[in-house]
């Protein structure tokens, strides 16, 4: 073993130098692509007969500003309901996929219960499952009846848990039968094999599809509107009806696109982590 | 080291997509409509530039409440508002079979795009920032807003805006309704927003909210017909101007004078008068809330 320095060979060099020039010219021409795009798009749009009216209608600076803080408490009470209804459809979607899952003839109607469930709660819309629960329970005029919100989230909940469970699923039945011999051969029980060996794995393998759905989530909460409550897009619609005027609407939008910008960049991270360890074969 | 060249199909690729994006279409023709002054334009079937040449399409949401409207039927001729589109089409010179009725949502009413219909007929009510987006015809009804209440409601004996302060309250969204609350309640708990007045009745039955609030005939239609045991608290005090409702046109259109002026007509000769005394009758006596 020399301990010499490595020094590349001529045509290693010119390689390398060729490989930056490409890397260089790509960058100027999709930039320059980027621009001559985004001229035209601007020209068009902004040269056609109804823009003046458009403009005034969707991007008024004004009636931006004087929304945004009633948009934003809107706002407040997406992200609250976002952060518990996915920990509560993450929990009960996984339950019903470990059930679903389970084998032995003893344990049929548990499957049949959750092969139903998710066969039903998927198939029904969402805005009359939250009709049902916020308009038709209080009904019911029963004691301790939760809030609307309380059942606006219950709603979503079991919902979002019947999509849940079935990535949850896959996942589950992905993982290779000699991962199961292997771990009930070293003495593990069908509950230590499921907890310790198969969950993490599938979990790991579902990332992606998991946190997609909670992208979906994000904007399908604000649909408690329905029962009352003032969520972000709600509040833009209020906004809106006063002066006639869509530019609320447009904030709204802006700051849902930021909201998931994050939860985008997870998911697009956790799909590339996945990916590499797969195919990489490494650990 | 030969270039690898950018592909023509590349290229088109990225035109087409610019194109898509800003969706290329022709200016309509017609141009810029000028408001009528009144006396310039001449307001008959033959001289109005409606959708349809000779006949005037009018627009309301579906479903359309009673009393304003009968059975979800506006071409009856029946509810107030129906009542009113055709007296003012027929003071423009409409017969009954020239006139269409079309569904609008109150969206898409107010949306800048080319309208769907001549005129609107929609419990608007006029205020000057929306007379920013769309014109008005001068007021055909002027209306107060009115709380209901369960019987059984804490907020049922309520004599003035103080006793509503800590009541949950409701309306439909979109409305000048639920601005009376935020406006003159001013309550302690947020007001909570309905989709429309059916789903805004059914959670003061169920007792999610202890009062709603919607114009007055309206609640004097709830109170008689739509709920059992409610009753109206009261009515809304009047801020400012009287709020009145008026019929909706696209901003700028041609017809507006001509609408305005058939309104204003038909209040001097008494027929809004007339009209409201049939189908709004027992809007009166109403406690006012101070």
């Amino acid at each position: 073993m020399t301990a010499d320095v490595h020094t590349p060979s001529e045509m290693q060099r010119a390689r390398v130098a060729y490989r930056r020039k490409q890397s260089i010219r790509s960058v100027i021409i999709s930039a320059v692509s980027t621009a001559v795009a985004g001229v035209l798009v601007v020209v068009l749009v902004t040269g056609s007969p109804g823009w003046p009216r458009v403009q005034a209608s969707f991007l008024d600076p004004q009636v931006a500003a004087d929304s945004l803080p009633a948009i934003l408490r809107g706002l407040w009470l997406n992200v609250r309901l976002l952060v518990v209804c996915a920990i509560g459809a993450l929990l009960l979607g996984l339950l019903i996929a470990v059930l679903r899952t389970t084998r032995g003839a003893v344990l049929f109607p548990l499957r049949a219960l959750a092969t139903g469930y998710t066969y039903t709660l998927r198939g029904m819309p969402l805005i009359i499952g939250l009709y049902l629960l916020t308009f038709g329970v209080p009904g019911l005029r029963l004691q301790g009846t939760p809030s609307v919100l309380v059942l606006g989230a219950i709603a979503l909940i079991i919902t979002y848990a019947g999509y849940l469970a079935e990535v949850f699923r896959a996942g589950i039945e992905s993982i290779h039968p000699s991962q199961w011999s292997a771990a009930r051969s070293l003495g593990l029980t069908y509950r230590q094999t499921m907890r310790h060996v198969v969950l993490p794995q599938a979990v790991r393998r579902v990332a992606p599809p998991l946190l997609n759905d909670m992208v979906a989530l994000q904007k399908d909460v604000g649909l408690v509107s329905v029962a009352g409550l003032v969520d972000a897009v709600r509040a833009a619609q209020i906004e809106t009806a006063n002066a006639f005027n869509f530019t609320p609407y447009v904030v709204a939008a802006v700051l849902f696109v930021l909201l998931a910008i994050p939860l985008i960049a997870v998911t697009d991270l956790v799909t590339l982590r996945a990916a590499r360890r797969q195919n990489a074969g490494g650990r | 080291m030969a270039m690898r060249r950018t592909s023509v199909p590349a290229v088109a690729l990225l035109l087409a997509t610019v194109a898509g994006v800003s969706a290329c279409a022709p200016e309509e023709s017609g141009g810029e409509a000028t408001p009528a002054a009144s006396g310039t334009v001449s307001c008959d079937p033959g001289s109005m530039k409606t959708l349809t040449a000779g006949k005037l399409t009018i627009g309301t949401d579906q479903p359309a409440y009673e009393p304003w409207f009968k059975d979800d039927k506006p071409e009856s001729g029946e509810g107030f508002e129906s009542a009113v589109a055709y007296a003012v089409a027929t003071q423009l010179g409409y017969t009954k079979e020239n006139v269409v009725w079309t569904r609008v949502r109150f969206d898409s009413a107010i949306a800048p795009g080319p309208k769907s219909f001549d005129i609107d007929i929609n419990q608007f009510s006029i205020t000057e920032e929306r007379r920013k987006a769309v014109d008005f015809s001068s007021p055909y009804y002027l209306v107060r807003q009115a709380v209901v209440a369960k019987n059984s409601s804490r907020i049922a004996g309520a004599t003035g805006l103080a006793g509503l302060k800590d009541a949950k309250l409701g309306a439909q969204v979109g409305t000048t309704s639920y601005q009376a609350i935020t406006e003159l309640v001013k309550p302690s708990q947020a007001a909570q927003v309905f989709n429309s007045n059916d789903d805004a009745k059914q959670a003061l039955e169920n007792g999610t909210i202890d009062g709603l609030v919607v114009d007055l005939p309206t609640a004097f239609y709830m109170t008689a017909a739509e709920l059992t045991d409610a009753k109206i608290v009261g009515q809304m005090p009047q801020v400012g101007t009287q709020e009145g409702f008026g019929i909706v046109l696209d901003q700028g259109s041609s017809l507006t004078g001509c609408v305005t002026q058939a309104v204003d007509a038909l209040r001097t000769d008494g027929t809004l008068t007339t009209l409201e005394k049939q189908w709004l009758a027992q809007v009166a006596g109403a406690p006012e809330l101070s």
